[in-house]
């Protein structure tokens, strides 16, 4: 319907998430899903309910419990013409298959010489807050942005959900698709026609003045919230996503920065050895550090693994109260 | 592992195949060439021109040559850290790996894989793999691909060792192929040795196509130094996958070579080596040849220059090629 705009509707996460992949799947032949219960049972998440009915048993391929083969077998296909979208149902079970991604995935086009290529989509579900204790609640975006050859993105919102993954779909390279476990049912507004958001630009979430959260995830939503709040004593918070945190848009945090001259790295990872120690680092490194009129701060989980207790869970998982006491620390 | 083998010759099935001399000068000069490839590489390494390290297959070119051969032009293979052999066999060129070998702009990587990672996407070999038992999983990913684009008439093959027969990715992948009903063939290369553990110490159950049948699947063994009993098995194999899906062959060999540049040797004796390389499958293929006079003395002699020119010309070119490019060292990290 060319020059009709259609209107845009609210929906979650997971239908964002679900939509991006039809979409691609009905423009694409050589895109296909596979992964663990997927199919009638519609995943863990049910992000796929129905998908199975539109594209049957051949594109929507229930596996075995079995990370290492399947995803491997993405691998294969990826570099053999398919452009697999392959679910983890969990991003601790990445864990269980890191040589077919670190070894395989991230290595096969430069091992070989350019000769192959990797289009493939690994979503899986992250993060903590759900009372599934240590081995289904982590963050472990660090570990795949370290590795050349991947590329990492984290989706804060329902827009961004399917701009991304359709973007994650297209490009030639593995993608790690890093799903927020307690945004799935969260809604937002989604526009019915299609479009992209490239890989590799952050977004300014909320603009401000006085301090630069930088953010991706689920703390997105926590950093406004804290930002809404401070607002009303007349501060005024700047809100970074980053959604891609490899390729990294490094202008974007350095002219947030600059622009602020105080910075708050903010997210559910561990603190220590996290993500944000690369932001960090990136901006003392930058211009933006003679800007600096603070010390940067960073807000992570503490050092330990996420307990089953909703009350010792909640104190190992950074919240709006850490976020909030970082930021008056240096505004 | 003393070589308990009686036959010092070769064993056709199909008399057929011996009237396709094209097709055994094709082996025999493939095997010649790859003998000659590893004797180079350890030469030039020895000279100090090639550096890193590599896993040489000397002893194991029937396994390697009679399965590839075996295969159609467009079949994928994936292959091992051991991997020169078969990769020669499925037809990529010497002139690059040697070159890959040294690392040079002009090697089938341009200077980026080395020895363990010969790949040539357009002859289907996927690449060699430096990590044990992880040609699996791709090869049922090859599969799928084949499956989805609904071509029937090739299929994907894993190479592994006997050594990678315990890694779980390979029993995995053998259940998600069975499962799918996947094009894979399973080829597992039984050297009797994972680096230097003989197969003995790694598991109980020795007798390897028993693997299969927890799986489902149907195995295929040979005598994995005999090129023609190799061929033969891979293409009877083969036309199985086609018609039922996945299954598991074995080939039994023993690579006379070390495991590595690190290997001292301390793991085996010499007359257990000297015995296999009594039975090494070059010189059995060539006998048999002579011996039903399908190849004149000459004829061999003639095909061992061939591979001897083919291999010192691969060497010199390499040894003069360039390096890759320094301001390139960042190309191929993404597409």
């Amino acid at each position: 319907m060319v020059g009709v705009t259609m209107p845009d509707r609210e929906i979650t996460y997971a239908n964002a998430i679900m939509e991006a992949m039809c979409e691609e799947m009905r423009a694409d032949p050589n895109v296909y899903f596979m992964g663990e219960d997927i199919g009638v049972y519609g995943g863990a998440f049910g992000v796929s309910v129905g998908m199975i009915e539109e594209f049957g048993p051949n594109r929507v391929i229930d596996t075995p419990i079995s990370e290492t083969a399947f995803v491997g077998a993405g691998v294969g296909s990826a570099i053999t013409g398919m452009r697999p979208i392959v679910e983890l149902m969990f991003s601790d079970f990445m864990a269980v298959c890191y040589d077919q991604i670190i070894n395989q995935a991230a290595k096969m086009r430069y091992m070989f010489g350019g000769c192959m290529k990797v289009p493939m989509v690994i979503r899986t579900a992250s993060g903590g807050g759900t009372g599934a204790a240590e081995q289904h609640s982590q963050s472990l975006e660090q570990m795949y942005c370290h590795v050349p050859g991947l590329k990492v993105v984290v989706p804060s919102t329902p827009y961004d959900a399917k701009g991304l993954l359709k973007s994650a779909v297209r490009d030639d390279n593995c993608v790690i698709f890093l799903e927020q476990k307690l945004l799935y049912h969260e809604k937002g507004m989604v526009p019915e026609e299609t479009y992209t958001i490239p890989l590799g630009t952050a977004d300014v979430k909320r603009e401000g003045k006085d301090l630069s959260i930088i953010t991706y995830g689920r703390t997105v939503q926590m950093s406004m919230a804290v930002a809404d709040r401070l607002a009303q004593e007349g501060k005024s918070i700047e809100v970074l996503d980053l959604r891609t945190l490899s390729p990294l848009d490094l202008d974007a945090i350095i002219n947030s920065v600059k622009k602020t001259q105080r910075a708050v790295i903010v997210h559910e990872a561990v603190k220590f050895g996290g993500f944000g120690g690369e932001i960090a680092a990136a901006i003392a490194d930058s211009e933006a550090f003679y800007r600096l009129s603070a010390p940067i701060k960073r807000v992570g989980a503490l050092y330990s693994p996420i307990p089953f207790n909703p009350i010792l869970e909640r104190t190992v998982l950074p919240g709006e109260d850490r976020i909030e006491r970082a930021v008056r620390e240096i505004i | 592992m003393e070589c308990m083998l009686n036959n010092r010759s070769c064993v056709c099935a199909d008399e057929s195949l011996l009237k396709d001399k094209a097709l055994l000068r094709e082996m025999l000069e493939k095997m010649m060439i790859a003998r000659k490839f590893e004797e180079k590489v350890s030469e030039l390494f020895g000279k100090g021109l090639m550096h890193g390290t590599t896993h040489l297959g000397i002893g194991e070119e029937a396994a390697g040559i009679g399965t590839a051969t075996a295969l159609a032009p467009d079949d994928y293979m994936l292959v091992t850290h051991r991997g020169h052999i078969p990769a020669i066999g499925k037809g990529c060129g010497v002139n690059g790996m040697m070159a890959e070998m040294m690392g040079k702009q002009t090697g089938v990587c341009h200077g980026r894989g080395g020895s363990m990672h010969m790949a040539d996407l357009g002859k289907g070999v996927l690449g060699g793999n430096g990590i044990v038992g992880a040609t699996a999983p791709l090869a049922c990913g090859a599969a799928i691909t084949l499956k989805l684009k609904g071509i029937s008439d090739r299929i994907s093959v894993a190479i592994f060792g006997d050594g990678a027969s315990n890694q779980g990715a390979v029993h995995e992948s053998m259940n998600l192929a069975a499962a799918m009903k996947l094009p894979v063939l399973f080829c597992l290369i039984d050297n009797n040795y994972g680096m230097s553990t003989p197969f003995a110490g790694a598991a109980k159950e020795t007798n390897l196509t028993k693997r299969a049948i927890g799986y489902g699947i149907k195995s295929f063994e040979c005598d994995g130094n005999d090129v023609l009993a190799v061929y033969e098995t891979t293409r009877e194999a083969r036309e199985h996958v086609l018609r039922y899906g996945p299954c598991l062959l074995v080939e039994h060999t023993y690579r006379t070579s070390g495991h590595s540049k690190s290997d001292r040797g301390r793991y085996r004796s010499k007359e257990e080596i000297a015995g296999w390389e009594a039975v090494n499958p070059i010189v059995r293929f060539s006998n048999f040849l002579l011996d039903r006079g399908l190849f004149t003395g000459s004829e061999i002699e003639r095909a061992d220059k061939f591979s001897a020119d083919t291999i010192e010309s691969a060497a010199e070119c390499a040894i003069a090629a360039p390096n890759p490019p320094i301001d390139g060292v960042l190309d191929y990290v993404y597409a």
